[in-house]
Formats: structure tokens, sequence, C-alpha cells
């Protein structure tokens, strides 16, 4: 396959993705517990990726390094009530500081 | 959701909404340069780097794509890679799609701008508008921020070296937390929160990389599909 015909494909497999979750039938959606589901989704993808990106390293083994530090001084910060610039900022400033100094 | 929840958004809450989503777009755009710049040394050229940037617009996608062509992949093996890390667009679709409430061409738009951190910066707000203006701003300045920057990566190189070295990957970590926040101190959005945090980590050694993060949207199906007895609180 050439290489764009691999961009386009995938291109169009991604949208076709993307605009399925709107066509979607709403009676499939629908009543109490579906509803549920579906409004718990972005929840559980979202908190799992937030956990893949901060422990899982290459090989998908655990690792403990700087993203770790940085999400536990946003989840300290979010405890004080700090602004979200504020826990966005001081996550990326401890894990760039202590990669400048040399830990992981 | 009330009817006061659909009152026009006060100012205040305005702005607050906007700084999230353009902070969001700013951090995740910055590593279009990353993607742009690995893109042509897989061996892309400038053309297909912003097709991808400009049609399929999923970050994890798009570093699939080029990450198994320039490991020597085949095409099938690319697509594949990337149309599974996309799985879990279509699921934000479910949700998103209520409360967008959009036809047409809008739908369309909107479908495009479905990923991550639209998403993200959308659910997070507690009244309609503001989920609205949320996913569309959000999902705008990434679209722009993110196509502007790979174009620089393709064309330029990385001039900007590797974005972990900034903390980037740290600061998108902690947006998604703080946005998910306020949603995860109790009831069952909590409960869905720390199971989908095991099973994506317990399944991470075994599957590959992007399969244990749509493995927990299980996490939600349980938590929400569990008889009411057992549920302690209500996910709004």
């Amino acid at each position: 396959m050439s290489t764009w015909t691999t961009v386009l494909l995938s291109c169009a497999a991604a949208f076709g993705l993307k605009l399925a979750g709107y066509l979607v039938p709403a009676a499939w959606v629908e009543g109490e517990r579906r509803s549920r589901v579906v409004a718990l989704l972005p929840v559980a993808l979202l908190t799992a990726l937030v956990t893949v990106q901060t422990l899982v390293g290459d090989g998908g083994s655990l690792v403990l390094d700087a993203r770790l530090a940085g999400l536990a001084v946003a989840v300290g910060l979010l405890l004080l009530r700090a602004n979200f610039l504020v826990v966005v900022a001081g996550a990326a400033l401890t894990a760039g500081l202590l990669r400048a100094i040399g830990w992981s | 959701m009330s009817a006061a929840a659909d009152a026009p958004l006060a100012d205040t809450r305005r702005r607050a909404v906007r700084r999230q989503a353009l902070s969001v777009g700013l951090a995740t755009g910055a590593y279009g340069i990353s993607f742009g710049a690995l893109s042509v040394a897989s061996g892309l050229s400038i053309w297909q780097t912003q097709a991808l940037s400009l049609l399929l617009f999923s970050g994890g996608s798009q570093f699939a794509v080029v990450g198994v062509l320039g490991a020597g992949g085949g095409g099938a093996a690319a697509v594949a890679t990337s149309t599974l890390l996309g799985v879990r667009n279509g699921l934000y679709g479910l949700q998103t799609s209520r409360f967008l409430g959009v036809a047409g061409w809008r739908r369309l738009a909107a479908a495009q701008l479905t990923i991550d951190e639209s998403t993200a910066v959308g659910v997070a707000q507690p009244e309609r508008p503001a989920q609205r203006l949320g996913f569309w701003v959000t999902g705008v300045a990434v679209f722009l921020g993110w196509n502007l920057m790979t174009l620089v990566g393709a064309v330029v190189g990385n001039a900007i070296g590797d974005p972990r070295t900034y903390g980037l990957d740290a600061a998108a970590a902690a947006a998604f937390a703080a946005l998910l926040w306020p949603r995860l101190r109790g009831g069952d959005a909590a409960a869905t929160g720390v199971l989908a945090a095991f099973v994506a980590l317990l399944t991470s050694p075994v599957l590959p990389a992007g399969v244990p993060v749509i493995l927990a949207a299980l996490a939600a199906v349980a938590v929400g599909l569990a008889p009411p007895p057992r549920r302690r609180g209500v996910a709004r």
C-alpha cells in the first residue's frame, strides 16, 4: 500500500469512528442505565489515559519518574484549590526541573 | 439538566472556560512540532504529514501511523493501529453529541474536533452552555495550534527539542486531572475513575499500547449498569 493510501485510509477510518459516535440512534443510549454508562465513558477513558501517560513506560511496564512527580504536585495544588493554570504550570515545572537536574 | 443550567453564561464563567480551553490548546499544540518533525523523519512528505494533522486530527493515532511506517511496518498495520487508537473518539462522541445538539455541517465539524482535549474540557463543565463553549473553543484551539505546529515541525524540524524537557507531558496529564477533578470527588464517577485506572495499569504490560485505555471503558459499563442499591451516588 502506498504511503498516500495509508495516510488517507487512516484519516477516513478515524473520521468514520468520530462520526459514528454522533450517528448512533438516540434510542440506543437512552434510558437511565445506558445514559449513565455514556456519561461515565469520558471519565473512564480520560482517567485511564492520564494513568497510562503518568505511570506506564515503553513496553507497558510500570515506571515511576518525573511524570508522576508532576502529577503529584498537580493533585497537591488541586487539593489547595489552586487555579487551573497554576496546576498545569506546577506540573510542567516540576517535571521539567527534575529532568533538568538529571532525574529521569 | 435543569432549565437554569441552560441559562446564558456569566462573563466570569465564559472567561474561565475560555482560559481552560486555550491553555489546553497551547500545551497540546506544542506537541504538533514533535509530530511534524517525526513524521518527516519517518519518510512522509510535508503534504502527507499535514494531511494527517488536518484530516486524521488525533494525536495518538497520528503518532501511530508515522511510528509504524517509520519502523518499516506495512500500511495495513499502520492503518489498523491508528484506527484502534481512534475508537475512543467514537466513544466520546456518544456523550459529546448529547450536549452539543448539532446537525448538518456542524455535526461533521463537531465529529472532526472530537478528541481527548475537547471532550475533557466539555464534560468538565457543569452547565450546558459552558460544555458547548468548552468543547468548541478547545477543539478549534487545538486544531489550529496542532496544524500550525505540525507545519513548523515538518518544515524546520524539531526546533524546540523534546517537549518533555519542558514538562509538557506532565502538563497535559495535569490538565486532564484538573478537568476530571471536580467529578472524581465522589459517587459513580470516582468509582469509575479508580476502576478504569486499575484496568489500564494491570493490562498495560500485556496488551498493545492504546488497548488498555479502550478496555478501561468497561469501568463505565460496570459502574453505570450496577443495580441502584449498590451505588452510593449519582453521576450528575
